[in-house]
């Protein structure tokens, strides 16, 4: 397993599980890179219907899943609620989220389940009813859309915990390419010599498209995270965002983006997002953009005017050239398989990624189609 | 040297000196609790980076004990 980010651990745990002996090797460690900079999120609200809600939807219920098996990571089923400015914002979140209800999972469609059903929950919050829902937000609000499957874990302890509870052995070094016989990969070569596998998984996240042997179109998209101060009683209880959210992440612009993001931390902290850059691997402070970010929240949330904000990072989003994610199978070389790729959504999507990659690397058949992820598919 | 108070207490501090300096220098070294543990707090980092000492100066909650100047007449409190 390249990589011990949140995909690496819980492919390490699900591998594990499948009897699988796993090896993990990272050379910054657990949660070193994309994992140990994001908030957490293990969203539905904001995916359109396809392939990538269908995984969220599936990863959703394996998350409550792990919080019963192994647990320890500050499981948070608080729910979600996605608010709209003006009424035509909040017709667009009403019809988008009507599309959401309708999409029903493949796998209960093939069961013959009727529309709505294991699939996403949403409501409608009227203006008059957002103060129950959340009651610092500001005054003004069209109204919002609730949706009580969007949870949170801390992603660095979940990463953690998953790998503790794997037993897989971890390996603190650099991957420096794939060894290969043929056409098929045998194992890696690491800063700490060579270790041979009968599989090897890329879970490498924004680094995982640049072996040469087997390079992916995955490029970094940057993001930065305002954290404030703990409060006793934190002032936010839902993942709070606005509906430019939504098409900020689903956007292809190469400029800055970003879109008021609020929610608390069980450590009592306020944690303040979103921006999209593409700008590289550089992951500098930039502090118009954080200025922007907190402007955005105190527009939100206007009790965090007088909050202080105690840290400021940038995280690198793995993205690929469709935002999808790249689990399965190379199509060059054998006994590769790639589990990367999951821009701002890996925590969401571990899971569901690692149930499908057992499956691949065992010979099962993964309860959610993989054919849309397929690294193949760039070729 | 002037004067500021720690939950009633009167604490010698030098002018320009910070009030997690001063308490320090009074022998009191905690004055806050986390919030789960219940385990004692201060001063850890004492350069305004990890929130640690925080304490209520004047009502104004919040505040970091290290990089808040002391000042004449000052209530402070956890």
């Amino acid at each position: 397993m390249v990589g011990a980010g949140i995909v690496g651990a819980s492919c390490a745990y699900a591998l594990t599980r499948a009897g699988v002996r796993v090896t993990v090797v990272d050379r910054g460690g657990v949660a070193s890179g994309t994992t140990g900079a994001g908030e957490g999120n293990i969203l539905v609200s904001d995916k359109e219907p396809g392939p990538e809600l269908e995984l969220a939807l599936r990863s959703n219920d394996l998350w409550r899943n792990l919080d019963e098996e192994c647990g320890g990571f500050e499981w948070d089923p608080k729910g979600g609620l996605v608010v709209a400015e003006t009424p035509e914002v909040l017709d667009a979140l009403t019809t988008f989220a009507e599309t959401q209800r309708r999409h029903v999972p493949a796998a209960d469609a093939d069961a013959g389940a009727p529309p709505g059903a294991a699939g996403v929950v949403a409501s409608l919050v009227p203006a008059a009813d957002l103060r129950e829902f959340e009651p610092h937000l500001a005054e003004g609000l069209a109204g919002g859309i609730h949706y009580p499957q969007d949870a949170q874990v801390q992603p660095m302890l979940a990463a953690a915990r998953l790998l503790r509870a794997s037993g897989a052995r971890l390996v603190r070094t650099a991957v420096e390419r794939f060894l290969v016989s043929g056409d098929h990969v045998t194992g890696v070569r690491t800063g700490q010599g060579d270790l041979y596998a009968d599989a090897v998984v890329n879970a490498a996240g924004t680094w995982a498209g640049s072996f040469p042997q087997a390079p992916l179109p995955i490029r970094p998209r940057k993001g930065f995270i305002l954290v404030t101060q703990p409060f006793a009683v934190p002032p936010v209880r839902h993942k709070v965002y606005t509906a430019a959210y939504v098409t900020n992440v689903a956007s292809d612009a190469e400029g800055l983006e970003t879109s008021g993001v609020i929610e608390s931390t069980q450590a009592g902290t306020v944690l303040i997002g979103a921006s999209r850059q593409r700008v590289g691997y550089d992951t500098a402070i930039d502090y118009t953009v954080l200025a922007k970010l907190a402007k955005q929240a105190v527009g939100l949330f206007p009790v965090l005017r007088t909050a202080q904000v105690m840290r400021a990072y940038a995280g690198l989003r793995p993205y690929s050239p469709d935002h999808l994610p790249v689990i399965g199978p190379d199509h060059r070389l054998g006994g590769l398989f790639h589990a990367c790729g999951h821009e701002g959504a890996g925590i969401g999507l571990a899971p569901a990624t690692a149930e499908m990659v057992t499956a691949q690397v065992t010979g099962g058949r993964p309860p959610v189609d993989p054919a849309p992820f397929a690294p193949g598919r760039f070729a | 040297m002037i004067e500021f108070r720690f939950e009633g207490r009167a604490i010698a501090a030098e002018e320009g000196q910070s009030i997690g300096a001063a308490l320090h220098a009074a022998g009191i070294r905690s004055w806050r609790t986390t919030r789960f543990g219940g385990r004692p707090r201060g001063l850890f980092c004492a350069i305004g980076a990890c929130f640690d000492c925080l304490l209520t100066v004047n009502g104004a909650p919040d505040q970091r004990a290290c990089q808040t100047v002391a000042r004449a007449g000052d209530e402070v409190g956890p």
